[in-house]
């Protein structure tokens, strides 16, 4: 009888940056409940890497890790990408991989969220966590993200349905979607606001300038927005008690990108001096947070760190996987739990094309094509255990509900550091 | 392995030993009797003509979790200095802001052997204890906010002191902290509203609470379950003209308690609460009151929160302070509401001599540590907010010689000689007293019997420093002072040698402590309205909250009751 079949354990969620901490998985029958349509597609049966291989051949792990060892401690200076969808535990195995060989460090906040970095950089910013919104927000502007699509329950967990200590019901907040088409996430709005693709940064100048009182400095119309729905949303803005900016790659990645976030963070820090204003990026990956935040506490930076020379530089735009792989800079990568070949320009591929490259994933995806060595691992959040940030840097443990033969991606990374530190220091005694 | 610390000259407070050759034997990680050991199995280290202290103890600073990370982040023009090339060590960065690996190195170079972490924001335990377990070489602790914490609101209204301990039990166990800090104790939840509570009084925007009340009720709690650590108090009021007031009001409220062992409250970073005047323009000190009345008392502590010129980055759990800052100053701001806890912000900074205000910070701090009886005030600049940990050397020499207070006084604003007394000051500390405010009394103010001293059976956490206390002039070798304690010729951490010369030659990992109260409440009392907090009120499962002990490096439980 299916119920008696039926074995529910409590998991969280490790596919997008939501992290929902509150579903259920069937270790029985492999299926996850209260999951949305994404994190549901991760907790079912998937298509796995069978074995480690090499040249496509199947081998031990001792074998392929070896090999992989061998390859990092030969190149001059390899590129190791991807770490958002892996747990902090094999990141910051990995930032010290990198450390070691001289390599460089990047993750897929480089091709994503990290013009958010940038302006944290510039601004700094001004935050809160996903339980604040849905105790306090009173309005919430959803600018350049689509949650509905990309983040599915995040809207009825934390930030439009979600009730709290002062929002006890729907009507007690007002939703805004601002965004250059009608998204599914509009259909949830009080208020949807299609603005002319690029114009982001004129249209929060224009909201700065209205709140300042400046009302003269805005023409009639601004990123094809009346200057009147304009003056409507200041003012929703200013006369509301808590509210949030959550913003997409609709803003990261457009024109200006970080700085039309830098300008973003400027319209909060003037909205604090009326009423209580947070921002925060609506991040993708489950542990894209962690991807940055463990080589912060490593190494001091997120993301492009280069260790070529012995300590850690950082600079996006020259140590991003992207430039570093056009430019043809490093000679070997390692891509662990992200799949490049398949989301990167041509131009980047085809340098990953021509080097030895070590793929560490439990699934095979476009990047097994281009691989040396590949590594399967362990799903973190059903296989494996480990520590996973949620998008607004609230820690959780992700677990390990279902025993496997594949390693878990700490172990791999733990054994490749060992054979890299034995053949280094056997390098150091010659 | 076995050491003699051979003819080394000891100064150890809590045992009454001041400048005395003898010699030190460690055995299996602690300070043994020579019977304990085989002279000929030990390993010999001369210490002829040099100074032997127990590890230093830095019992307040912000070295691990979402802020300073957040910091690092925020900063990278902080990480362009570069301490250590990767090799047998890790490769360690940053000018006030640090790696972790560079903490624990810098710590150890300098001869510190245990370092706190002063605010963990309970919903981040698990980051905050991710980066403790990054930090090598020394011995770890954090401490917990409870002061905005919804939960700690609702008991202290309804004056259930049996449920609030059972409250702190809960949370120091799920966050693996070890014991109970309290950050503007109602302001930052007034913040959520835009709003700060500032006095004593002011009502806590929608509960029916003061931070009077808090603070009363959570230093009852604290001591009915006999912590190792007392209430540990950032005050209300912080960084504000005539705020000695709010600060000597709150000593005031520890009044009616007492401890045989330690104080009841210790107030921290003092130097940020203890301005007179009532706006910026005719800001003063009031070092001079503050310290009159923590003299004239025996239950409370405090550490000085001493700015360094040069850079620093404020970061607290002070989140409508930091916004008034970021509002002064026009700098960068990182703002962090976290759940129904509290919140924190961080704001990068810079002290400046020739400014009035800054060089007046300056001063109070040096005041506070030279007007407050030495077994009641504790060396910290509050790193990063007052500075680097790192100068903890210059504060020691100059609270032990005016000479090079005068020397400092002429590069400062004259605004100081105005409004502060340091001046006139004529207090020299001696080193005796310096070596107690950096090891014996914060391992005491923290409830850690086995550190901070030499005693038999105390963890063999030792630095070796090349002074003689025979013959050096504290009052004029000030350059002497500084240099020699910026740098140990021996950091011995748990029995081996971690540093020589000043330079690391081992690397190993410390402990982590956390206290354990749970056995002395029923947690079945709390055990609905933390269900019913979780449902209602946390964005997380009741059942995925908190840190496991396994999780951690290498914890050390401490079991109270």
């Amino acid at each position: 009888m299916a119920e008696e079949a039926e074995k529910l354990v409590n998991v969280i969620c490790t596919f997008c940056g939501s992290v929902c901490d509150d579903v259920q998985f069937d270790v029985e029958k492999y299926k996850g409940k209260k999951f949305c349509k994404l994190g549901g597609s991760k907790f079912s049966k998937k298509e796995r890497i069978k074995s480690p291989m090499i040249d496509g051949k199947e081998v031990s792990y001792e074998d392929a890790i070896e090999k992989a060892a061998e390859i990092l401690v030969n190149a001059k200076r390899p590129l190791l990408y991807g770490w958002a969808s892996t747990v902090n535990e094999a990141i910051r195995l990995g930032v010290i991989l990198a450390e070691r060989v001289g390599g460089i460090y990047d993750q897929c906040a480089s091709v994503c969220h990290a013009p958010g970095t940038l302006a944290l950089i510039e601004e700094g910013v001004p935050g809160g966590s996903l339980g604040q919104i849905k105790n306090r927000a009173d309005m919430v502007v959803f600018w350049g993200s689509n949650p509905m699509e990309a983040h599915p329950r995040h809207p009825v967990r934390y930030s439009v349905r979600a009730k709290g200590l002062l929002i006890k019901s729907r009507k007690d907040r007002k939703v805004v979607v601002i965004d250059v088409r009608k998204t599914k996430s509009a259909n949830m709005a009080d208020l949807f606001i299609r603005i002319k693709p690029g114009y982001d940064y004129p249209i929060i100048s224009a909201l700065r300038a209205l709140i300042k009182g400046e009302e003269d400095a805005v023409p009639d119309e601004v990123g094809g927005v009346s200057k009147a729905q304009l003056k409507e949303l200041a003012e929703m803005m200013k006369s509301a008690k808590y509210g949030a900016i959550l913003y997409g790659l609709g803003v990261t990645q457009s024109r200006g990108r970080d700085r039309n976030i830098e300008n973003a963070i400027k319209l909060i820090q003037l909205l604090n001096r009326h009423t209580r204003w947070i921002i925060w990026p609506m991040r993708g990956h489950y542990n894209v947070v962690g991807a940055g935040e463990v080589p912060a506490w490593e190494t001091g930076f997120t993301y492009a760190i280069d260790f070529s020379r012995g300590y850690p530089r950082f600079s996006p735009g020259e140590f991003s996987a992207n430039e570093v792989l056009q430019r043809g800079d490093c000679d070997a990568a390692l891509v662990i739990a992200s799949d490049p070949a398949a989301h990167f320009p041509r131009a980047s591929v085809a340098h990953l094309k021509k080097i030895p490259v070590i793929q560490i994933d439990p699934f095979p995806n476009m990047t097994t094509l281009v691989s040396d060595v590949v590594i399967p691992s362990a799903i973190a959040g059903i296989e494996a255990e480990g520590t996973a940030y949620r998008m607004d840097g609230i820690p959780f443990r992700v677990k390990k509900v279902i025993d496997t033969d594949y390693w878990s991606d700490e172990e791999i990374l733990k054994l490749i550091l060992e054979k890299v530190n034995e053949k280094l220091s056997a390098e150091e005694v010659v | 392995m076995m050491l003699h610390i051979k003819n080394g000259v000891v100064i150890d407070p809590k045992n009454n030993v001041n400048a005395e050759k003898m010699d030190v034997f460690v055995k299996d990680g602690k300070i043994v009797d020579e019977s304990d050991v085989k002279r000929e199995d030990c390993k010999v280290i001369d210490a002829s003509n040099k100074l032997v202290v127990a590890g230093g103890v830095d019992m307040h600073a912000h070295i691990a979790g979402s802020k300073i990370n957040t910091g690092r982040e925020m900063r990278p023009e902080e990480m362009r200095v570069v301490r250590n090339i990767a090799g047998k060590f890790r490769a360690a960065i940053g000018r006030v802001l640090l790696t972790s690996p560079a903490i624990g190195y810098e710590y150890s170079k300098m001869g510190y052997t245990t370092a706190f972490e002063a605010a963990q924001p309970p919903v981040g335990a698990l980051h905050t204890h991710e980066e403790l377990d990054a930090i090598p070489l020394v011995d770890k602790g954090a401490l917990p906010v409870f002061g905005n914490w919804h939960l700690v609101f609702k008991y202290v209204a309804e004056k259930d002191i049996e449920k609030l301990k059972t409250f702190i039990a809960w949370a120091l166990e799920r966050t693996k902290g070890f014991g109970v800090k309290v950050v503007n104790p109602g302001g930052v939840e007034a913040w959520m509203y835009g709003g700060n509570c500032k006095s004593l009084d002011d009502s806590v925007p929608g509960f029916d609470v003061t931070p009077r009340e808090i603070i009363t009720s959570l230093i009852q709690a604290t001591e009915e379950l006999k912590l190792n650590h007392s209430v540990h108090l950032h005050c209300n009021n912080l960084g504000t003209p005539g705020n000695y007031q709010t600060t000597l009001e709150t000593m005031k409220l520890a009044g009616k308690f007492s401890n045989d062992k330690r104080q009841v409250l210790h107030v921290t970073h003092v130097q940020f609460n203890s301005y007179a005047g009532s706006s910026w323009r005719d800001v003063g000190s009031g070092a001079a009151e503050i310290a009159k009345y923590v003299n004239s008392v025996d239950n409370i502590t405090i550490d000085m929160g001493q700015p360094i010129f040069g850079h620093a980055t404020a970061m607290t759990g002070d989140a409508p302070f930091q916004f008034t800052l970021h509002k002064l100053t026009g700098a960068r701001w990182s703002n962090k509401d976290s759940e129904i806890e509290g919140g924190a912000g961080i704001v990068p900074l810079i002290y400046l001599p020739k400014n009035p205000i800054h060089a007046l910070q300056w001063a109070i701090g040096l005041e506070l540590g030279l007007l407050i009886d030495s077994d009641k005030v504790v060396l910290s600049t509050d790193y990063p907010n007052g500075g680097p940990f790192t100068e903890y050397p210059y504060i020691m020499a100059m609270l032990m010689s005016k000479k090079m207070r005068e020397k400092e006084l002429e590069r400062v604003s004259p605004y100081v000689q105005k409004a502060t007394n340091l001046a006139a000051i004529d207090n020299e500390k001696t080193l005796f007293e310096l070596i107690h405010m950096t090891r014996s009394l914060p391992s005491r103010v923290l409830g850690l019997d086995n550190k901070g001293h030499l005693g038999i059976g105390a963890d063999a956490d030792i630095a070796i420093y090349d002074l003689n206390p025979e013959n050096v002039d504290t009052s004029n070798d000030f350059e002497t002072v500084y240099k020699t304690f910026k740098k140990a010729v021996y950091t011995i951490k748990g029995g081996e040698i971690v540093v020589k010369d000043g330079e690391l030659v081992k690397d190993l990992w410390g402990t982590t402590y956390w206290v354990d109260a749970t056995g002395k409440v029923s947690m079945e009392a709390i055990d609905a309205d933390l269900d019913e907090y979780f449902a209602n009120y946390y964005s997380l499962e009741r059942s995925n909250y908190g840190v496991e002990e396994a999780w951690l490096r290498n914890a050390t439980k401490l079991i109270m009751g």
